[in-house]
Formats: C-alpha cells, sequence, structure tokens
C-alpha cells in the first residue's frame, strides 16, 4: 500500500471491523457484566447519576450461586446435554448412511430421494409444531426427553447427509475400488476405508447438530411441561420470569452459564465449524 | 460352535449386501422412518386439524376451510401476516448489505484474522433465546444501557420505550435478527469470496478497472451463486422465526409485533385452540413452498451450467 494511505486504511478498514466486532460481541460482555453485578447497582435507572454501565465496582456471585442453588438450572443443563448428544449420534448415524447411500451408490430413484431430504432440510420447526404435539402425546412420549430426541434429528438428519454427501464425493472411488480387489465387502469397504477418510465431515456435522439441538426452542417449549425436564432455553426463560417479574442477575447469569458448553464445543473446532458451514452452502 | 453355524446365514446376508440397491435400501431406512412419522406424518395431520374444530382433549369434526375464513377475517391474523413479510424482507436486506460488506472486510489479510473470524460467529452459535434475553435487558425501558448511551451522546432527551411502543417494537426485534443474522452471512460469503481466483481482479485491475467496477463485474457475478442459496435459507428461517418475538414481545405490545409462528402458538397452545392454530401455521406454507421451489430450480440450473 503507497504510504500516507494509512489514514484511508484506518477509515475504511480498522473503523468498520472494530464497529462490528463490537456490536456482534457487545451483548455477550452485558450477560457477563450484569452477572457479576450486585442487585443495587442493576437496578439504577439509566439516568441516574450512579448509573455506571460497563463495569461494576462491587462484583458479586450473588446470582450465579443463586442460579445454581434456588433454581433446576443444574437439571436442566443435564437434560440439555444428555438430549442434544443422543439427538447429535442418532443424526450422525442417519446421516452418515444415508450420505454414502446417496453419494456412492447406484439405485432408482436415487436423485428423487436426495431431492426429499433437500425439502425436509427447509422445513421449519414452527410449520408442524402443533400437530406434532398430538402425535408426541398419542405416544405417550409427552414431558420426557424422548420427545425431543426423537424429535431433533428430523431437523439435523438432513442437514447432515448433505453436509456428508458432499464429503463423499470428494473422496476418490479408487479408494474403495482397491479394497474392493483386495476382497473387502462393500459394507467394510465403506465402514474401514470412507468412513474414517471422512471423519473431518462427521466431526462438522456432529458440531452443528450438537449447536442447533442446544438452541433448539419451540419442541422443547411446547413437547415439555414439567420444570425438572426443561432444557436450559425454555427453562431459563419459563422458570426464571415470574409473572411480570424479571430477575435479570440470574438470568443472565443463566444466559452465560448456558452458553458455555456450545461456546467450548465450537472454540475446541471452530475450522471444523467453519468448513460444516461453507460445505453446507456450496452442497 | 455358534459362530460356525451362522456363518452361512452371515455370509448370505453378505451377499445381499454386495447388491447396490439392498445396501441403499438399508442405509436410507432409517432415515426416511423417522422423516415419515416425524415430518410427513404430521404435516398431513397437520392438513386435517386445520379442517375440523378440535381442541385440547377434544377430537372434534370436519368443519372444511372454516378455520381459514375465520383466521383471514381476524385482524391480528392480518397483521401477523404483513409483520412476517416485512420482517423476513427488511432483515433480509440489512444481513446481505452487513454481511457481505464484512466478509469483503474479512476477506483481507490482517493479524488475528483467525481470532476475529471465531469471535464474530458468536452471535450465530450462542443459543438464540439466551442472546436475545441479553437484548431484552439492553432494552430494558427503565435500566436500558443504550438509552443511556444515546443521552450521553445528546441523541436524546427522553427515554427511547424500545419493546413497550408498537411502532418501535418490530424495529428493535428487526435489530436483533440482523445481529445474529450478519456472521452466518458474512462468513458462508466470505467462504464464496476465498473461492474467487484473484488472478481475475488483477487482470481486471490491469484493464483500468476500479475498485467499485472490479466489484461489481468480476466479485458479485460469481458470489451470486452462494449469494442466493445463502439467502433463500435465510428467508425460509426468518420467515417461520419465533424464538426472537416470544422472547422479546411475546406478540405485544396489543398484538402489534406477532409473526405466523408466535400467533399459531399463542391460539393453538396458548388458548388450545389446536385445529385454528394449525390453520394458522399451514398458512405460511404457500410462501415456503415458492421459496424452497425457487430455491431447487436454481441449484439445478447452477448444477447443468
Amino acid at each position: 500500500m503507497i504510504e500516507g494511505a494509512r489514514w484511508k486504511k484506518w477509515l475504511w478498514f480498522y473503523l468498520p471491523l472494530g464497529a462490528f466486532v463490537f456490536g456482534l460481541l457487545f451483548p455477550f460482555y452485558w450477560m457477563a457484566v450484569t452477572t457479576l453485578r450486585p442487585d443495587k447497582e442493576l437496578y439504577r435507572p439509566w439516568n441516574s447519576p450512579l448509573y455506571e454501565p460497563f463495569w461494576t465496582s462491587s462484583p458479586t456471585l450473588d446470582h450465579i450461586k443463586n442460579l445454581l442453588y434456588e433454581t433446576l438450572f443444574g437439571q436442566w443443563m443435564w437434560n440439555t446435554m444428555l438430549i442434544a448428544t443422543l439427538a447429535t449420534i442418532i443424526s450422525l448415524v442417519c446421516g452418515v448412511f444415508a450420505g454414502y447411500a446417496l453419494a456412492r451408490l447406484k439405485f432408482r430413484f436415487a436423485g428423487m430421494l436426495g431431492t426429499v431430504i433437500f425439502i425436509t432440510y427447509l422445513v421449519p420447526q414452527t410449520l408442524l409444531f402443533i400437530p406434532l404435539a398430538d402425535i408426541i402425546r398419542d405416544y405417550h412420549l409427552g414431558d420426557t426427553p424422548w420427545a425431543l430426541i426423537l424429535t431433533y434429528p428430523t431437523f439435523l438428519i438432513p442437514f447432515c447427509t448433505w453436509l456428508m454427501m458432499g464429503y463423499f464425493k470428494a473422496i476418490p472411488k479408487e479408494l474403495e475400488e482397491c479394497a474392493r480387489i483386495d476382497g473387502a465387502a462393500r459394507w467394510q469397504a465403506m465402514v474401514y476405508i470412507i468412513f474414517p477418510v471422512a471423519l473431518p465431515g462427521i466431526l462438522s456435522a456432529a458440531i452443528f447438530a450438537f449447536t442447533l439441538s442446544w438452541n433448539e426452542f419451540i419442541y422443547a417449549l411446547v413437547f415439555l411441561s414439567s420444570p425438572e425436564q426443561k432444557t436450559v432455553p425454555v427453562g431459563v426463560v419459563s422458570e426464571l420470569i415470574r409473572g411480570d417479574v424479571f430477575f435479570w442477575g440470574p438470568l443472565m447469569a443463566g444466559a452465560l452459564i448456558g452458553s458455555v458448553p456450545v461456546a467450548v464445543v465450537y472454540s475446541f473446532f471452530v475450522e471444523h465449524y467453519v468448513a460444516g458451514m461453507t460445505g453446507a452452502v456450496k452442497g | 460352535m455358534a459362530a460356525v453355524v451362522n456363518a452361512p446365514v452371515a455370509a448370505k446376508s453378505g451377499r445381499i449386501l454386495e447388491r447396490e440397491d439392498a445396501l441403499a435400501f438399508w442405509l436410507l431406512f432409517p432415515t426416511f422412518a423417522l422423516l415419515a412419522i416425524f415430518i410427513a406424518y404430521p404435516f398431513v395431520r397437520g392438513v386435517w386439524l386445520s379442517l375440523t374444530n378440535a381442541t385440547v382433549g377434544e377430537a372434534g369434526h370436519f368443519v372444511g376451510l372454516a378455520n381459514f375464513t375465520k383466521i383471514f377475517d381476524d385482524s391480528i391474523f392480518r397483521t401477523a401476516a404483513l409483520n412476517t413479510f416485512v420482517y423476513t424482507a427488511i432483515t433480509t436486506v440489512f444481513k446481505l448489505a452487513l454481511g457481505l460488506w464484512l466478509a469483503l472486510l474479512l476477506n483481507r489479510h490482517f493479524r488475528g484474522k483467525s481470532w476475529v473470524r471465531a469471535f464474530i460467529l458468536l452471535p450465530f452459535i450462542i443459543p438464540t433465546v439466551l442472546s436475545t434475553l441479553a437484548w431484552k435487558w439492553m432494552f430494558d425501558p427503565t435500566f436500558s444501557v443504550l438509552n443511556w448511551t444515546f443521552w450521553k451522546l445528546h441523541f436524546i432527551n427522553g427515554r427511547i420505550n424500545w419493546l413497550g411502543d408498537p411502532e418501535l417494537a418490530m424495529t428493535s426485534i428487526i435489530i436483533v435478527n440482523v445481529w445474529r443474522g450478519v456472521p452466518f452471512y458474512a462468513i458462508s460469503l466470505l467462504a464464496g469470496l476465498q473461492t474467487i481466483n484473484p488472478d481475475l481482479h488483477e487482470a481486471a485491475a490491469i484493464d483500468g478497472a476500479n475498485r467499485f467496477q472490479r466489484f461489481w463485474y468480476v466479485t458479485w457475478p460469481l458470489l451470486l451463486p452462494v449469494t442466493m442459496v445463502v439467502v433463500l435459507f435465510s428467508i425460509i428461517q426468518t420467515f417461520a422465526d419465533f424464538q426472537l418475538v416470544y422472547v422479546l414481545t411475546g406478540g405485544g405490545p396489543a398484538n402489534a409485533t406477532h409473526l405466523f409462528a408466535t400467533y399459531a402458538y399463542q391460539i393453538g397452545i396458548g388458548t388450545g385452540l389446536l385445529s385454528e392454530g394449525a390453520a394458522i401455521s399451514l398458512a405460511m406454507f404457500p410462501a415456503l413452498l415458492l421459496v424452497v421451489v425457487f430455491q431447487l430450480w436454481y441449484i439445478r440450473r447452477v448444477e447443468n451450467r
């Protein structure tokens, strides 16, 4: 870059980029500050002279203690973890199998079945939640984790399938043919040769499925009713707000701690996550 | 001993799996079983439900299109329908514009790029309901940090009632949706930008194209397929949105901010009028179908080119 254009770079590059980063991350900072702020400071109107928005002079862990000891938050974390993990496993198994079949095998209706899966990928949960609630009740799954473990795969499998199809298509056919010549059965070549090569794809799909399960809201809201069965998003929204009273300290503590598992999984596998996202876009 | 007895059986099943169509059938079976039970069947059942007068605990009987004529006469439903279209249109324009801008910024080389890229995705990763609660707290009429900021900057004298004012509430919801959506657009478009060969830019620059011309005649046409996929996917998600409105306003004040999904929830689950709720949900279907058909057509066209 030419000398003297430095201020231009600041104006057109660093300034907007900084504004984006600030704007996108500020709500999380705000969650954290609120979590640590004592009630006395929390409920001070914005136009009061003592309003100190961006820091707190007397941080406290009261809200976190309140959340962990006075509410069912721990139970909700466990429920969500269980549901997200099992739904992810089911979706991965189905998605990897289906993706392999659609990408590598020749059979009638292959194209049509692929299109059907793609269409279900685009069906939003809000279209079907009312009849689905009826069906869940018929199967006596209502208010149990199974209501979610079995329904979450409906929006996770199509995604996993499409992602895996992309990965499987990129693996050279010769790899499988070599194994076949050496006497491996078709399913052996699939399990022992192709799946290990597609592991990065499987990992991306797993992270995606896990974060999407953790994020899901409307099914959990409608299918579960007792407080001890709820997931984190539903528990925080429905149990920490009583009537019109918002307990902002514990609420923000719940939002912060409830985000931690997803953030941890994400931080370990950022590259896989980004790869999965772009894979899905191109797929 | 048992293994020896079972050997011929195993060999036989192994031989069946050697046939591609048999293997494909068993590999696809679990997926299609789940999709049939939890998507196809609920859909059929939803259509049936919307044609009856069922309520919670009562099966009801066939009433034809009565639910649909009823909701089309309902002014709250019409507001919700209009809101959904406006909400989808405005947020999509902003998410695309800001997302593209951010993607172009991130496509340059600078120190700490991978960190920035990792952190800006957080709004998309963190459970929507939880981050929306933070926004609700930031929008609080009495304790709003946004009000404090604008007040200190001398933009306002009185308070801004972000969620309590019917006119403003929808704008607040749009702000949060854009906030959550921009990272998804930016990272997806960035991936598209990275597939564009830099030589093309160089060639255009040598031919005398300025920065804007290079974007408009080189980058944009090559980015269009990725952009279309991202936009159409995002339109479907936004159109069927529920969480943001449910947490921020619950459809209020005075039912001014309902979307299809939140109104369907209020009627179907809140008041227990299952059939009417199902009808409101299904009212989304024609628009969604149109987008899906268009997307399939577009993908085919790009693939066949």
